[in-house]
């Protein structure tokens, strides 16, 4: 783990109009590391990646990448300077094939104008190659994104930030649609990634999926950072009680017991 | 399980084992094939044998090339999520553009047929920059372009006439040049020739062959479809268009620059409308303020009969070539027949209540969806 964070923000505040969606958040990423962002519904998590990935511009706050202070202009800048999102609607097109979804917006050409073509056979074997890195085995990169299953769907589109050189890669809830083994699949990968060295900020407002995976947790709530511990500071029920909203577990227990 | 990074990928083996059948199966243009076997079919057990002569190909190639330079343009802009309705108004409001330049301004032929490209092509991006900026349905700003430019063709023709929906005398003066050979007259007439020297043609009764080539328009057809397929297929603006057309926003989360795209198409439907309006009215000698009426619905359902779904993101240009090809089929071969050729219209409508029914099942396998 290197000391330099690859992003640190510091009382990042957005504002839509009288909207305060976030009141000073504060968090760093470094590489090998997976931080995971937790809140529940509305805290700010959603606008806070956006934030990030230069979907918005922040209000006030400092947002520096590898010790430098950038201000995105576009999701184009944050690519490039390698923060890729993977969206909680994914971006990809059930239609398209898999090959075509992994490289749009960066085909490959080769020739001179007017003759630049795609070599897309080569694409397939790339993607196929990709794919089964991963452990994903697909059998025909040219069939459509829409054959595949919700987790594999997620991995494509990780496995294509990983592919195009992100350092920091922010995942939206990418299991929130996904059921078991489908969720195992994703939080395996999510491993992987670490492993080779990016960062990686893994939203959720699943403690289990979170503490699975998890070096750092941060907690928002309306807005603000509630919590930020390493996983040997925190245990899985006092997360468990921060996203609750700082009620006690069995305050919250024993509120639905009076409700039935 | 993972291989060495920076390794060049290697062949799957399983890859191969998919069989050219099942691919086949998943072509967007499988339906339009398999119509226009079927439609020969018909006509080689009803019409007269002369349909399938030199002569009788020709003739229903003519119609096709002219709908068919319009409908694989119309393909690849439905691929990226649009449609133009304006097109067949296009047709008229170019011819009178084409003929006020060559007969009333004396223009060479180059610069008329440039200048009315030039005027197309702005329309065309007029329309792309209306729909992405108001937001609105590509249907209802190019259907306010249908009656726009059909108006304008009418008043325009009577101002450059004096009162008539008539321009003739659309002919090169003088001496027929290069630009003449590009965009009027027939192709292979050597070939011809040969073939009407050695009896593979038939003779009027003059002794002049019954057919003097392939008309030009068919030329324009089949590159045009080429270079549409080969766009579509092998290079990055084709993925672009897939990519707009099956989700915008997803495109442009992923750098494509989707209303650049967009324009681009609409700057390409508009310019082959002209395209027509500039072979027709060299073909007639004349444009009137009726051409191209209702093409824009023939050359969209030539598209969906090809294979594109309504709602973008899927289709081909092939599928649209063979789609016209089936219409050009249909439209002659009735001739042929002894049935009322007015069965057209039927025709149509049931053709594209089948194709728009057997897309969404063709989708409904692609996707996997139930
Ligand atoms: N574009 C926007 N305009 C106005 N308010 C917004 C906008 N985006 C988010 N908000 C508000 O900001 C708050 C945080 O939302 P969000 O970041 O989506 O939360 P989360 O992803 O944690 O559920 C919510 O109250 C939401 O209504
Ligand atoms: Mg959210």
């Amino acid at each position: 783990m290197s000391d330099l964070p690859l992003i640190e923000v510091r009382d990042l505040r957005k504002q839509f109009g009288h909207v305060i969606a976030l009141a000073g958040v504060s968090l760093r990423v470094h590489a090998g590391e997976v931080l995971c962002l937790l809140g529940d519904n509305g805290a700010g998590k959603s606008t806070l990646i956006k934030t990030l990935s230069g979907v918005h511009k922040p209000t006030e706050g400092e947002f520096l990448a590898e010790g430098k202070s950038v201000a995105f202009a576009s999701p184009r800048d944050a690519l490039d300077a390698g923060i890729a999102t993977v969206y909680q609607d994914l971006a990809m097109i059930p239609l398209m094939s898999i090959t075509r979804n992994f490289f749009m917006g960066r085909e490959p050409a080769k020739g001179v104008w007017p003759f630049k073509r795609v070599d897309f056979r080569s694409c397939d074997d790339i993607v196929h190659d990709e794919m089964r890195r991963i452990g994903i085995d697909v059998r025909d990169p040219t069939q459509a994104v829409g054959t595949l299953s919700g987790g594999e769907r997620q991995c494509v589109a990780i496995a294509r930030a990983v592919y195009f050189g992100a350092k920091v890669l922010i995942l939206d809830e990418p299991t929130s649609a996904l059921g078991v083994a489908q969720t195992s699949m994703v939080l395996k990968y999510i491993n992987q990634v670490r492993a080779k060295g990016l960062g990686v900020i893994f939203i959720t407002h699943n403690v289990r999926h979170a503490y699975a995976v998890g070096d750092r947790f941060t907690v928002l709530n309306r807005g603000r950072t509630i919590a930020d511990a390493a996983k040997r500071e925190i245990g899985i029920d006092e997360l468990q009680t921060l996203m609750a909203g700082g009620k006690e577990l069995q305050e919250v227990s024993a509120e639905l017991a009076g409700m039935v | 399980m993972a291989t060495a990074p920076g390794k060049k990928p290697v062949h799957d083996e399983r890859l191969t084992d998919i069989s050219w059948l099942h691919r086949a199966m998943r072509r967007p243009e499988l339906g339009a094939v398999g119509g226009l076997i079927v439609v020969i079919l018909f006509f080689a057990a009803t019409a007269s044998a002369t349909m399938f002569s030199v002569a009788g190909i020709m003739t229903v190639l003519r119609p096709a090339a002219e709908l068919g330079i319009m409908s694989v343009t119309a393909a690849l802009l439905m691929i990226g999520g649009e449609f133009d309705l304006s097109i067949g108004s296009m047709v008229a409001f170019a011819g009178l553009i084409f003929g006020v330049l060559l007969v009333n301004l004396h223009l060479p032929m180059i610069l008329a047929v440039l200048g009315t490209l030039i005027m197309a092509g702005l329309f065309g991006a007029l329309n792309g920059q209306l729909v992405i900026r108001t937001k609105l349905p590509s249907f209802i700003v190019t259907l306010a372009f249908l009656f726009i430019l059909r108006g304008l063709s009418l008043v325009g023709l009577k101002l450059a006439t004096g009162g008539n929906t008539i321009l003739s005398g659309v002919a090169p003066a003088g001496k027929p040049g290069f630009a003449d050979h590009l965009f009027s007259g027939d192709t292979l007439t050597g070939l011809f020739s040969w073939l009407t020297a050695h009896g593979m043609i038939a003779t009027l009764p003059n002794g002049k062959p019954s057919v003097h080539g392939v008309p030009i328009s068919v030329v324009w057809f089949v590159t045009i479809t080429a270079l549409a397929t080969w766009v579509l297929l092998r290079t990055r603006f084709g993925n672009w268009i897939f990519a707009s057309g099956g989700d915008a926003n997803a495109a442009r989360n992923s750098g494509v620059p989707v209303n650049r795209v967009k324009t681009i198409l609409f700057v390409c439907t508009a310019l082959s409308a002209a395209l027509v309006a500039i072979i027709t009215s060299l073909d007639t000698a004349s444009t009137d303020a009726l051409r191209g009426l209702q093409m824009e619905f023939e050359a969209i359902i030539a598209a969906v009969i090809g294979g594109c779904l309504l709602t973008g993101g899927y289709g081909s240009a092939i599928g649209a070539f063979f789609g016209a090809l089936i219409f050009g089929t249909v439209e002659i071969g009735l001739t042929y027949t002894n049935f009322d050729s007015d069965w057209f219209q039927v025709f149509l409508g049931a053709m594209l209540l089948i194709a728009v029914m057997f897309n969404n099942a063709v989708r409904r396998r692609v996707t996997g969806e139930r």
